[in-house]
């Protein structure tokens, strides 16, 4: 740090007396008889000035874009040398269904797909399981084979697309149809581009589609990892997502404290498992929610970026620069929209893209109006992706590299959200780190009770949701817009296919493979080559799981609320 | 004064979201009611086998993943079939309207949606429940 001027603390002084002089002059002013928290719950200041930023340091604290400890963005150039990239995520119905909205996204100048499995997929079943009845292609698409994946990217060659799929329980055997898709496709592992989920943690914390325990899980993330750095060395092997905690009901700072805190646990699970953290650490990425307080959001991802640059390089000893850098993916609050007057959803929508986008994203999906009600339409998905190419090209907000530095509001919030996050490590430290945290069930309880005092402030009227608690309209009880419907064919249709592969495949490489699975899952091999075995041996999902399932057991959450 | 009100506040299905139904039970609890919490990715058969294990009178189901037109009908046949159409059977989660209002007609609760207030569906459940005493009481 550099040392203080002692002009500057005489004019601190000075300064500080008048902002005294300043408040006692309001102190009998009238103002609204609100509590001017943030949607997280915290206090704001009413007014920032540099005495809000004692010690701060620009060098130190923001550095330049590009440069340590990346305050101001990754990239000494940012949205002038790329834009982000402009994602949707989609998937329902059939893998054909999909495929045509996949054609349809692209065509309208989406830059990347972003794939949607419904509850079955995610949760490790074939689609004719006793338990995928009635769920089969609604919150996504079903894959329930390679052959299923075959159909998802038919007619879109997978070294011209970077694809992000969100998936986490069986992501590893999911990736595997993926590769195997590329492979048959004649495209090398070495060219794809994209992003796997891969963030099993998240989902004991907040979006609960586990299937096995923490440990085993990790070994298949771990096996993932070391795999993609020999085979498919531009994949981003997980993406540590804060976005379904923020779902769940936690504040912006927990958001940020508990992903983080995954994304060490995952560094330090990686290290143990002997691969060198410069090796694996650049194929990380980040996948965060943006909300509707927009300064808090903004502050939370330069705060993320200053943290995670900090840990790696000082902490976890990174040496490579491109292990510092924080790159995330952003999703507007789903939980910010309203079946209420599903139009000013669109507005909602904007102004959180329009955060991300001030805080410097790399890729950004855009919610629909519709979402609180259904998978969205065509329509509401292309003015969902309309608003982004709004921002980007007729705002002109991108063109300045982070314009809110130097805000005294945006860095005092940015410093107190880092400071903290650092609080939560320590918390989450001495309960013995991110798996005994979730076995104590730490993570879940302060979210659940984030999410109660959200719900107590808005019974009570504290907080305003317009069109719900205010200037509603009489008899407004839904939507007066379209909404997309999935056909109960979807999973008939699924039970046929799935009955004819299972009749045309070669049996006994079918058992093979997954024989070779259930001996590889009981020693130390890396599973992935077997998994890829699986696949083009079209052993279906719901098979290659339950071998795992019998190696690896199931985990089950305690109940509490 | 009257027994106070047990309420099973569950998750049937594959769907993982449990802000809903937590925030629910926590809303219920304070407004004074027996609140059993069911956890996560239960069958409806494991749902009214609890029911009746905590002899409640009130089953809410909490469902985001698009399955509630064959989830809610298939606890509602369980209810029936086990001799529990006294349990009112209501929820919420993301429904769509037309949705709602088949299962309404099927003989399901009140179904609530995003932006309900806590007093909606507490208000909702006591006259519902006072209702059903009163008639079994005759």
């Amino acid at each position: 740090m550099t040392p203080r001027d002692p002009m500057d603390a005489a004019l601190d002084a000075d300064l500080a007396a008048r902002r005294r002089e300043f408040e006692e002059k309001l102190k009998h002013a009238r103002v609204a008889d609100e509590n001017f928290l943030s949607v997280s719950g915290e206090p704001k200041p009413a007014l920032c000035d540099p005495t809000d930023l004692e010690g701060f340091d620009v060098l130190r604290d923001l550095g330049w874009p590009g440069e340590f400890p990346y305050t101001r963005g990754i990239h000494p150039t940012m949205y002038r040398g790329k834009r982000w990239t402009m994602r949707q995520f989609s998937g329902f119905g059939s893998a054909r269904d999909t495929n045509q909205r996949y054609k349809f996204l692209l065509a309208h100048g989406q830059t990347g797909l972003s794939v949607a499995f419904d509850m079955p997929t995610l949760m490790g079943y074939d689609s004719d399981h006793e338990r995928s009845e009635g769920e089969v292609g609604y919150c996504g698409v079903a894959i329930s084979s390679l052959e299923d994946m075959e159909t998802l990217f038919d007619g879109i060659r997978l070294d011209r697309v970077s694809t992000s799929m969100t998936i986490n329980g069986p992501a590893a055997v999911i990736f595997a149809y993926y590769l195997a898709t590329a492979q048959k496709q004649g495209v090398g592992l070495e060219v794809l581009q994209g992003t796997i989920q891969n963030d099993i943690l998240k989902e004991y914390i907040a979006q609960k589609e586990y299937i096995f325990p923490p440990y085993p899980s990790l070994r298949l993330i771990t096996d993932l990892m070391a795999f993609c750095l020999d085979e498919v060395p531009k994949w981003n092997t997980i993406s540590i997502s804060g976005y379904h905690i923020r779902e769940a009901g936690s504040t912006a700072v927990q958001e940020l404290a508990f992903t983080l805190a995954d994304g060490f646990a995952y560094i330090e699970a990686a290290m143990k498992a002997g691969l060198s953290v410069d090796d694996f650490a650049p194929r990380l990425s980040y996948f965060f929610n943006s909300h509707m307080d927009f300064f808090e959001e903004i502050a939370k991802f330069r705060a993320a970026r200053r943290i995670w640059a900090k840990r790696m390089r000082d902490h976890y000893g990174a040496k490579d620069p491109r292990s510092w850098l924080l790159r995330f993916h952003t999703q507007t609050a789903g939980c910010s929209l309203t079946a209420q007057q599903p139009e000013n959803n669109i507005v909602r929508t904007a102004l959180e893209a329009l955060a991300a986008v001030l805080g410097g994203t790399q890729s950004l999906h855009t919610n629909s109006m519709d979402e609180t009600l259904a998978l969205p339409t065509e329509k509401a998905v292309k003015i969902a992706l309309r608003t982004q190419q709004i921002i980007a090209h007729e705002t002109g907000v991108a063109d300045t590299i982070d314009p809110l530095a130097g805000s005294w509001f945006v860095e005092n919030l940015t410093n107190r959200m880092e400071r903290e996050a650092e609080e939560y490590f320590r918390r989450i430290e001495e309960l013995g780190g991110v798996v005994p945290a979730i076995e104590v069930g730490f993570f879940q309880r302060e979210i659940a009770r984030a999410a109660y005092r959200c719900q107590q402030d808005f019974d009570a009227g504290r907080r305003v949701t317009v069109g719900v608690n205010q200037y509603v309209e009489s008899e407004d009880t839904g939507p007066g817009i379209e909404t997309l419907k999935i056909s109960g064919q979807v999973g008939l249709e699924q039970n046929r296919r799935l009955e004819a592969l299972r009749r045309r495949r070669d049996p006994d490489r079918v058992r093979r493979s997954l024989e070779d699975l259930r001996n590889a899952a009981r020693g130390k091999d890396n599973l992935m080559p077997r998994l890829l075995e699986c696949a083009h041996a079209y052993a279906t999902l719901g098979e290659t799981i339950d071998v795992l399932r019998e190696e690896f057991g199931e985990y089950r959450e305690a109940p509490v609320f | 004064m009257d027994a106070p009100i047990r309420v099973l506040v569950a998750k049937v299905g594959l769907d993982g979201h449990d802000r809903g139904a937590k925030v629910v039970a926590s809303a219920l609890r304070d407004a004074g009611m027996e609140v059993v919490y069911s956890g996560l990715h239960k069958t409806p058969e494991m749902v009214v086998d609890m029911a009746r294990d905590e002899d409640v009178e009130v089953l809410g189901l909490s469902l985001h993943s698009g399955a509630h037109m064959t989830l809610f009908p298939r606890v509602l046949k369980l209810l029936r079939d086990r001799g529990l159409e006294h349990v009112l059977l209501t929820g919420g989660g993301i429904m769509p309207r037309e949705d709602t209002e088949e299962l309404l007609r099927l003989g399901v609760g009140r179904l609530f949606g995003p932006g309900t207030t806590s007093q909606e569906f507490i208000a909702y459940i006591r006259e519902e429940v006072g209702r059903r005493r009163s008639l079994r009481k005759d």
